[in-house]
């Protein structure tokens, strides 16, 4: 028990958003000095002195990004096949919500459930008010009252934590470091020939900065992503912890996590492009390697719950 | 740079300083408070509903005047402590705790009037004052929270020299839970 003390003295509820808000704009200021770098190796190659290939990929990138920013929530619950319900509906789940956000101080999200028999859940909205929680069939039937509790709580801890918003983020500067790569290494073969007899002094250097552009171009774009997926990972423990703040009980989460884990089933209706919004990875059993994995392992995530709870 | 430039810096600072740390505490300060109404009102949502539990039971429980008697005091006797300005935390925390603690005997002893268990009125009741029994714990616990994070900031260096001149006092935690448990003890 004084090991759950100790926990939550450190974790202060407020301190760790505003921890995430610091490390959000740390990795954004990682991200634009990646961008930049890459943008002036590739200008230096091209002879591009206008940066226009930067300001096309980040325009690019936000454009694209602002679409799942902005509507993001409702093609997730709408690809997944999640239903709105009322108090009324199921009083059972709602109130489980309801007093979570009680005692999170957030206001009630809307509430969904997914007609699937695998257990899951997931949360969108890029913030508390208007934010979704969406819970399958599955979980509602083979959760116990604590279990689900602890489900719920680790969504709601996504939507308080801005979660939502900070991979939009990252999901932004990712797509514009791969569309800058992509330009660059495409670009090469169009013009590359023609450069070099354009200017005979700085061919050498452009050669050097070509080889760097090149190296650069395959390289960040990987990087870019695991760091992403590293990301990811991170927040997942983070919402594990945070929901266990706001139940008192890490052991329902890990139960729930365990039955998950036995379970082994995929969700039937699943995208590559939501899976980091769900509880646990919807196309476990398909054996993801865990660095390029949007979930930590479920047994490290038990183990970290577990020794919470001791 | 003049020692008079340093000075004046140094006092800009310390200006600003205290106007971050003044502002944040009284933000906080506001949250507990905020946390504080929030139990309120889970509070009088239960001693609202007591007096429909009471008027649905009579009919069925000829047996149990003494209970449900013993009920309508302890609200009025939590109420009185929860409007009381001068009542301690601990007062308050008691009169409340004896509230529960006669609810869930008298919940106990519905089981022996399966006529009770088959209103539709009384099933209803007793599904929202569980449920407000459940709220009041979420609430405690958003209190319990806030005020940790209050307690933390007026006692760590340096702001504590600063909240100990404007004099900031620590908020008491609920210890409800604990207290609860015991008392249903006593009550059978």
């Amino acid at each position: 028990m004084i090991r759950v003390t100790c926990y939550v003295i450190r974790e202060n509820m407020y301190s760790q958003i505003t921890a995430n808000k610091r490390k959000s704009v740390f990795l954004m200021t990682i991200f634009i000095a990646i961008i930049i770098g890459l943008g002036y190796v590739y200008s230096k190659a091209m002879g591009d002195t206008t940066y226009g290939g930067v300001w096309f990929a980040i325009i690019i990138s936000l454009g694209s990004t602002m679409i799942s920013y902005f509507a993001g929530d409702k093609i997730a619950l709408y690809t997944s096949g999640a239903k709105a319900i009322t108090k009324e509906d199921n009083a059972y789940v709602y109130r489980l919500v309801e007093n979570l956000c009680i005692a999170s101080g957030t206001p009630v999200p809307k509430i969904y459930i997914i007609n699937d028999p695998a257990i899951n859940a997931f949360a969108t909205g890029r913030k508390p008010e208007l934010a979704s929680v969406a819970v399958t069939t599955g979980a509602i039937e083979k959760l116990e009252n604590e279990e689900l509790e602890g489900v719920l709580a680790h969504e709601l801890s996504h939507v308080k934590n801005y979660d939502i918003r900070f991979m939009t983020l990252v999901a932004v500067m990712v797509g514009a470091i791969s569309i800058l790569a992509n330009i660059f290494l495409r670009s090469r073969f169009f013009f590359g020939g023609r450069r070099s007899n354009d200017r005979e002094g700085g061919g050498q250097l452009a050669a050097i900065f070509m080889i760097v552009g090149v190296v650069l171009a395959i390289l960040s774009p990987i990087v870019a992503e695991l760091i992403k997926l590293a990301i990811s990972r991170r927040r997942e423990y983070l919402a594990d912890a945070s929901g266990s703040l706001l139940t008192r009980y890490p052991e329902g989460l890990a139960k729930a996590l365990e039955k998950i884990q036995a379970e082994n089933m995929p969700l039937r209706q699943a995208s590559t492009a939501t899976a980091h919004l769900f509880l646990v990875n919807p196309f476990q059993g398909k054996s993801l390697k865990s660095l390029f994995s949007t979930h930590p392992p479920i047994e490290e995530r038990i183990k970290k719950l577990r020794t919470m709870g001791a | 740079m003049t020692p008079t430039t340093i000075v004046l810096i140094v006092v800009g600072l310390l200006v600003l300083w205290i106007i971050f740390t003044y502002n944040g505490l009284i933000r906080s300060k506001n949250q507990v408070d905020e946390a504080t109404s929030d139990i309120d009102v889970q509070l009088k949502r239960r001693y609202d509903l007591i007096p429909n539990l009471v008027e649905t039971v009579k009919g069925y429980m000829t047996h149990e005047r003494e209970t449900l008697v013993k009920l309508t005091e302890a609200r009025t006797a939590a109420m009185a402590a929860h409007n009381n300005p001068n009542a301690t935390m601990a007062q308050k925390e008691a009169a409340e705790n004896m509230l529960s603690g006669t609810l869930k005997t008298l919940f106990a002893v519905t089981e022996n009037y399966p006529e009770l268990k088959a209103s539709q009125n009384f099933l209803q009741l007793q599904d929202e004052i569980s449920d407000t029994e459940n709220k009041i714990q979420a609430a405690r616990r958003f209190y319990n929270g806030n005020v940790r994070d209050f307690n933390t900031k007026i006692q760590v260096f340096p702001t504590n020299i600063f909240a100990g001149m404007m004099k900031f006092t620590k908020y008491e935690f609920f210890q409800a839970s604990e207290g609860e448990r015991q008392n249903v003890k006593v009550q059978f």
